[in-house]
């Protein structure tokens, strides 16, 4: 149930437009309408939508048509450029109080993840600011909370300050300011229970525990998945507590994120961090392109090169390009490239992140055969250091010991020959063409890994 | 008599207190929604093309989804010109008509948990992070004790930091046992031996906690297919419900949701959760005629009770209350 694209959404409106010199009114109209119904799936509040929608509009109306791009191509620039500039502005990380203790205030919904958030901020303080922060358990009416942030607190060894469930947050953050200042500690992150917006009594309670600890900084913390209510939970959190910055959730599931421009451009106030994962290390700044283009379904070009970065060793690439150049590539070498491209994770995760993944014919359903890759590394595994140089004196007899070796099938051992057979040649075309600067070309041997 | 004078009757004649509960937990949804609905009524006179646009708005701020809320227009325009309507007067009730008839699509819904005459039965909760799977566990069982059933609840939920303590205070305030393993183990193994421990007692439901996963994390929707065929192994035809909890906030995302845990786990009802803020919980249409998937619950509050069967009439009633009210004065007058 992938939603489209924006980019796919205009294909029809494009086709239209294109070989003309100028956009027209009409034309952006129409077009506009499509970049609206995309931006609402992605649970852009709508009246930031139409706010958004009439600046872009304006923008649009009367430009060239560049000779490079196509019309629709421009749109799609001019709406992401336009996206990209609102959820941008400054990239402060955190403030910090010139007097310690810096008291930081996690606010927002039930659910939204502001404990696991509270975990994950104590570790990027210590790791990245070499602070020595003190976590309060402020959450005294969801059963357990408590004992989250405990059990966190105990995983990170960073001190929990915690009085139970009997006494008043209120009183446990003041508790607390006095045993930051008692313990040295120089950041205070008080982890507060997750309320509704509208819940008067308990808004109260925040504005209670603001006045007492005069937080330098006071997060709202959102589930990136959330519709178009973000406005109002934004709104009235920052107009009761006066919110500093978001934190924007589970940003590592596939909902486009609209909430993010929802609440940015209401507030006003910056995303500081997403939060990308449930491990403590998972909190990662906030990049307004990347979103921008999350937000259109463009795919996120960006974060899957730094996955690749992450994982691929440089060296191993200078090694292979050298390789493919001479055209020494192995099996040995195939079996490398194989492992690589696992370790950056389950491979349909990096097919979603491919812009236009989606949209290839056969492709939106396609589910990776994960073991058609233990097949093929089984196989490798099982033939000798000579058969993988040389793999021209694999004969008939060979393949039977192979196939054995491996569990598989003498069609299997055939079958991944021919394909490093059909990568060889390719990698030869390939080089061919770097010089004439020609750029058609296909992963070769990975199209059986897919069913 | 129009459609929603009936659909009071019918509501006041069964369960007053219920009704008011649904009242008073969507009131803040319904005071956003419905005083729109009668401000666009007051604004247009005349049912025009603008007028749908107004109200395609309307529902498309509810999160109802663009697919669902142009089913629904196209259908008003088609009652509205088959019934002649031509000013807005009236026209609530033809609006609340079609999201009760969408919402049902043709067929009674039986609401109710396939709970087994004799023998054990196993409900297992689904769903992503954060959205009150345990918190409904602890109404659940409170709801089901109440009924006079034996329950017990299996904390399948060994990821999360305290999901577990959690738990157990729940089972401790509805005052049922909680079998549990330590933090880490392997959830299926918890199931295992939750479903053991049920049958020895020969308890009437067993309720099952799972820890909340994002549905595009593979690894972690096979390990819920993986407790899931467990549990299916263990006791025959179960699990006898899977419900998806979903969180009355999120967006269209609700839809992606709904789909994938469907495909690894076949969900049978929908808990839609937190509907006493303000979101408008209007993805609970999109899914239901799309996936044909049934609201069973709804959560409308903190408190242990606030966990009502889902109805679609009272939930559309809910919502255009205040609607209703207003056009029974208008009558009056």
């Amino acid at each position: 149930m992938a939603f489209e694209g924006l980019a796919q959404r205009l294909q029809g409106t494009i086709q239209k437009i294109t070989g003309k010199g100028k956009i027209s009114e009409a034309d952006v109209k129409e077009m506009m309408r499509e970049v609206r119904f995309a931006l609402i799936e992605a649970d852009v509040n709508l009246k930031v939508v139409k706010e958004f929608v009439k600046t872009v509009s304006e923008r649009a109306i009367g430009q060239d048509v560049m000779k490079s791009l196509t019309p629709g191509q421009q749109v799609v620039k001019i709406v992401k450029d336009e996206l990209t500039n609102l959820m941008g502005g400054e990239q402060n990380p955190i403030q910090f109080s010139r007097k310690p203790p810096t008291v930081i205030m996690m606010v927002g919904l039930q659910g939204a993840g502001k404990t696991t958030t509270t975990g994950k901020l104590a570790t990027v303080l210590r790791k990245r600011h070499n602070k020595n922060p003190l976590l309060v358990a402020a959450d005294v009416y969801r059963p357990a909370a408590i004992q989250q942030l405990e059990t966190l607190g105990k995983q990170l060894t960073v001190p929990v300050f915690a009085l139970g469930t009997d006494v008043s947050p209120v009183e446990i953050v003041r508790q607390a300011l006095e045993e930051a200042e008692k313990e040295h500690h120089d950041v205070v992150i008080i982890d507060t229970a997750g309320r509704l917006h509208v819940d008067e009594e308990l808004m109260q309670e925040l504005k209670d525990i603001r006045e007492l600890s005069k937080p330098e900084e006071v997060f709202l913390v959102v589930d990136a998945m959330t519709g178009q209510d973000a406005v109002n939970v934004a709104q009235s959190f920052d107009e009761t507590v006066g919110v500093t910055g978001i934190v924007l959730t589970k940003l590592d599931g596939d909902t486009r994120g609209g909430a993010a421009l929802s609440i940015r451009s209401v507030t006003g106030k910056p995303i500081k961090f997403v939060g990308m994962g449930e491990k403590m290390d998972a909190l990662e700044p906030f990049h307004p392109e990347r979103m921008a283009s999350r937000i259109l379904g463009m795919g996120d070009v960006m974060s899957l090169i730094e996955k690749a970065q992450e994982n691929v060793d440089e060296e191993k690439v200078k090694e292979l390009e050298l390789k493919f150049r001479t055209q020494s590539f192995t099996l040995d070498d195939f079996l490398d490239q194989l492992q690589q491209v696992k370790k950056m994770g389950p491979l349909e995760e990096l097919l979603k992140m491919m812009p236009g993944a989606g949209k290839i014919k056969g492709l939106e359903n396609a589910k990776v055969d994960e073991g058609q890759m233990g097949r093929v590394e089984a196989v490798i595994h099982s033939m000798t250091k000579q058969e993988r140089i040389t793999p021209d004196i694999i004969n008939a007899n060979r393949r039977k010991r192979i196939a054995k070796g491996s569990g598989t099938s003498i069609q299997d051992v055939n079958r991944l020959l021919k394909q490093f057979e059909d990568m060889k040649k390719m990698v030869k075309q390939m080089t061919g063409m770097q010089q004439k600067g020609k750029k058609k070309m296909k992963m070769p041997g990975f199209d059986s890994f897919f069913k | 008599m129009s459609f929603l004078k009936k659909l009071k009757e019918k509501i006041t004649g069964t369960n007053e207190s219920v009704t008011e509960k649904f009242k008073e937990g969507l009131s803040k949804t319904r005071n956003q929604f419905t005083s729109r609905v009668n401000d666009l009524v007051a604004r247009f006179r005349e049912v025009d093309e603008e007028f749908f646009e107004e109200l395609e708005e309307l529902l498309l701020q509810a999160d109802v989804g663009f697919e669902t809320v142009m089913e629904l227009i196209d259908q008003l325009k088609l009652e509205v010109q088959r019934k002649n309507i031509k000013d807005t007067a009236g026209i609530q009730s033809v609006i609340s008509e079609k999201l009760v008839e969408i919402y049902k699509a043709g067929e009674e819904l039986d609401n109710n948990l396939n709970i087994q005459e004799d023998g054990l039965t196993v409900v297992l909760l689904v769903g992503v992070n954060g959205v009150g799977k345990t918190t409904t566990i602890g109404k659940l069982a409170a709801r089901l004790t109440a009924e006079g059933k034996t329950v017990m609840l299996a904390a399948g939920d060994t990821f999360r930091a305290g999901a577990i303590d959690q738990l157990v205070v729940w089972g401790e305030r509805a005052g049922v046992e909680v079998i549990r393993q330590s933090e880490g183990s392997d959830p299926a193994a918890v199931m295992y031996d939750a479903i053991r421990a049920a049958k020895n007692r020969k308890v009437d439901v067993l309720i099952c906690d799972t820890a909340g996963r994002l549905q595009n994390k593979v690894n972690l929707m096979k390990e819920l297919e993986k407790v899931h065929r467990v549990i299916s192994k263990e006791v025959e035809g179960a699990p006898h419900e899977v419900l998806l909890t979903l969180d009355a906030t999120t967006g269209q995302n609700a839809l992606v949701q709904a789909q994938t845990f469907k495909d690894a786990t076949n969900v049978t009802g929908i808990v839609l959760t937190k509907l006493d803020g303000t979101a408008k919980g209007g993805i609970v249409l999109a899914i239901r005629s799309k996936l044909n998937i049934p609201v069973k619950f709804v959560g409308l509050g903190e408190g242990v009770d606030d966990l009502q069967p889902f109805d679609p009439e009272k939930y559309v009633y809910g919502l255009f209350a205040d609607g209703l009210e207003q056009e029974e004065n208008d009558t009056d007058k």
